[in-house]
């Protein structure tokens, strides 16, 4: 317990150093609020403005979330098709591959004529960023079953089915977690990415919008809500993960 | 060099080898010939060890029986059946405890049974009564990472046994494990076999540990692997450490050490 509160101690602490030079940088030398708002400037926009932040903060949390659990419930069954099939695989990883290495910012564009300026569209496009990471991990988890617990299965005469539930995929689900981490911060930035080409509403809107309005204080606060956005969403799929995975923390 | 050893028998063995070959194809050159004319019959009820040194084919053989492999060639049978692919009804214990690590220690003892269909209140019963037979109980419902690398194996010993299979096949089961821990489990093996009189296959390097645990052993060539020689181990039952200080024990480890070569 002790550690854990240590372990938590060491960020904050490199944290405030950091805020704390910024603010000190900013009032020595009198930097312009419109170049580089202070800490403390960032922290009054954000109090001030509490209510409209909260406000953007929603629809932007709604474009993540459902636009990574559309990459969960669409990108784990593929991977898992992909993994157990040589002819899919051989089909369709090399296509997948290729997709990903096309830009997301530059689909967004397209996604938007598809889908419109509203939700669909960002969902979309954070969909997409975070399918990737999810489908990747997911395949190389359900080829990395231990060969001793496949032979288990095989000596018991295990049909596919029960291999599949009850030997590769608990094996793979460490793997599919990491790529859910990394698929829902990444969920975040194509939901902003949707925004910023075009959206009435959402964090990525208010930051462009307060920039335009020179209001870089706000502009600050909205990629701090952002920030924040991102670690939450994180957190919150470690703690599935503990939940779901209570022997991988048993050690 | 040695004599080749074949015990044929009788009628009513429950095992029956003969002339077993394994050759494993080699992309570009000749197949490399593991095991050749391997012969002897294995009764009811009784243990023999597969002895031989590292990577001699004793493995392939036994995976051979366990139907994970075909044989090249040769005659395999168990009950009667030629042995062409896996039977559920035995039991295998691997090198690695092979134990899942998000299944507590009694549902992996209770996994051949949920893979057969049979997992039902008599079956958790046998798996609590076996974990209790091995000294586990009480880490029914612990994790496999809570338990040190001699625990898993007991477990893993108990998911072999749950199904009360026909015949028991092991892979150098104690091999991972240190001296003394070893010799546990060695006794721990005899008590199971007494209580269970299970027919099995127990592949091991360890000539004392062969001697100490079988009814037969099977001493394997280097490879090629041929049968080197087959000793009968009339070691009275039941068997407790001091039968290792024996000088019938030394006089069968000794001729066990002169078919592999160590001694002349």
């Amino acid at each position: 317990m002790m550690d854990r509160v240590r372990i938590a101690l060491y960020p904050l602490v490199g944290v405030a150093v950091i805020v704390l030079a910024w603010q000190l940088y900013t009032d020595a030398f009198g930097v312009s609020r419109i170049v580089l708002p202070s800490p403390l400037d960032i922290w009054r926009a954000s109090v001030r403005n509490a209510g409209l932040l909260a406000r953007e903060t929603w629809p932007t949390f709604l474009e993540t979330v459902l636009g990574f659990a559309l990459a969960v419930v669409i990108g784990i069954p593929a991977a898992v098709c992909v993994a157990s099939s040589r002819v899919l695989n051989l089909t369709l990883y090399p296509i997948l591959i290729a997709t990903q290495s096309v830009p997301k910012v530059a689909i967004a564009p397209i996604v938007l004529v598809w889908f419109g300026l509203g939700m669909q569209s960002k969902l979309v496009i954070a969909f997409l960023v975070a399918f990737f990471p999810i489908v990747v991990d997911t395949a190389a988890g359900m080829r990395a079953t231990p060969a001793g617990l496949m032979e288990l299965a095989r000596s018991l005469r295990a049909s596919r089915l029960q291999i599949f539930l009850k030997v590769q995929f608990p094996a793979a689900l460490p793997f599919i977690f990491a790529g859910a981490k990394v698929a829902v911060t990444l969920a975040v930035i194509g939901a902003v990415i949707g925004e910023f080409v075009g959206s009435t509403s959402g964090l990525g809107n208010l930051l462009l919008s307060a920039n335009s309005q020179l209001d870089s204080p706000l502009a600050w606060a909205a990629l701090v809500w952002l920030s924040a956005l991102g670690i939450v969403l994180f957190a919150a799929v470690s703690l599935i993960e503990r939940a779901v995975m209570p022997w991988a923390d048993r050690h | 060099m040695s004599a080749q050893v074949a015990r044929e028998s009788a009628a009513g063995a429950f095992g029956r080898f003969k002339n077993v070959r394994q050759v494993f194809a080699q992309p570009g050159q000749p197949g490399m010939v593991a095991i050749d004319s391997i012969s002897f019959d294995l009764q009811p009820g009784t243990l023999i060890s597969l002895l031989g040194p590292s990577g001699c084919g004793k493995t392939t053989f036994l995976r051979i029986v366990a139907g994970l492999i075909r044989a090249t060639g040769g005659v395999v049978e168990i009950n009667g059946r030629a042995v062409t692919e896996p039977y559920a009804d035995f039991g295998i214990v691997f090198q690695q405890p092979n134990l899942m690590p998000w299944r507590t220690v009694l549902d992996n003892v209770l996994f051949p049974m949920e893979i057969l269909g049979r997992r039902d209140a008599a079956a958790v019963a046998r798996a609590r009564e076996l974990l209790v037979s091995v000294g586990l109980a009480g880490f029914e419902r612990s994790h496999p990472a809570q338990l040190s690398g001699g625990m898993q194996q007991r477990v893993a010993l108990c998911r072999a046994l749950i199904h009360a299979p026909r015949l028991l096949l092991m892979d150098e089961p104690f091999g991972a494990l240190d001296e003394l821990t070893r010799m546990e489990m060695q006794d721990l093996l005899l008590r199971i076999r007494t209580t269970t009189g299970a027919t099995a296959l127990f592949v091991t390097h360890s000539i004392s540990e062969a001697v100490y645990v079988s009814d037969m052993v099977a001493v394997f060539s280097k490879r090629p692997a041929v049968l080197a020689d087959y000793i009968e181990v009339p070691l009275a039952y039941p068997r407790s450490a001091d039968v290792r200080y024996s000088p019938a024990f030394t006089d069968l480890q000794y001729r066990a050490s002169r078919a592999l070569g160590i001694t002349r």
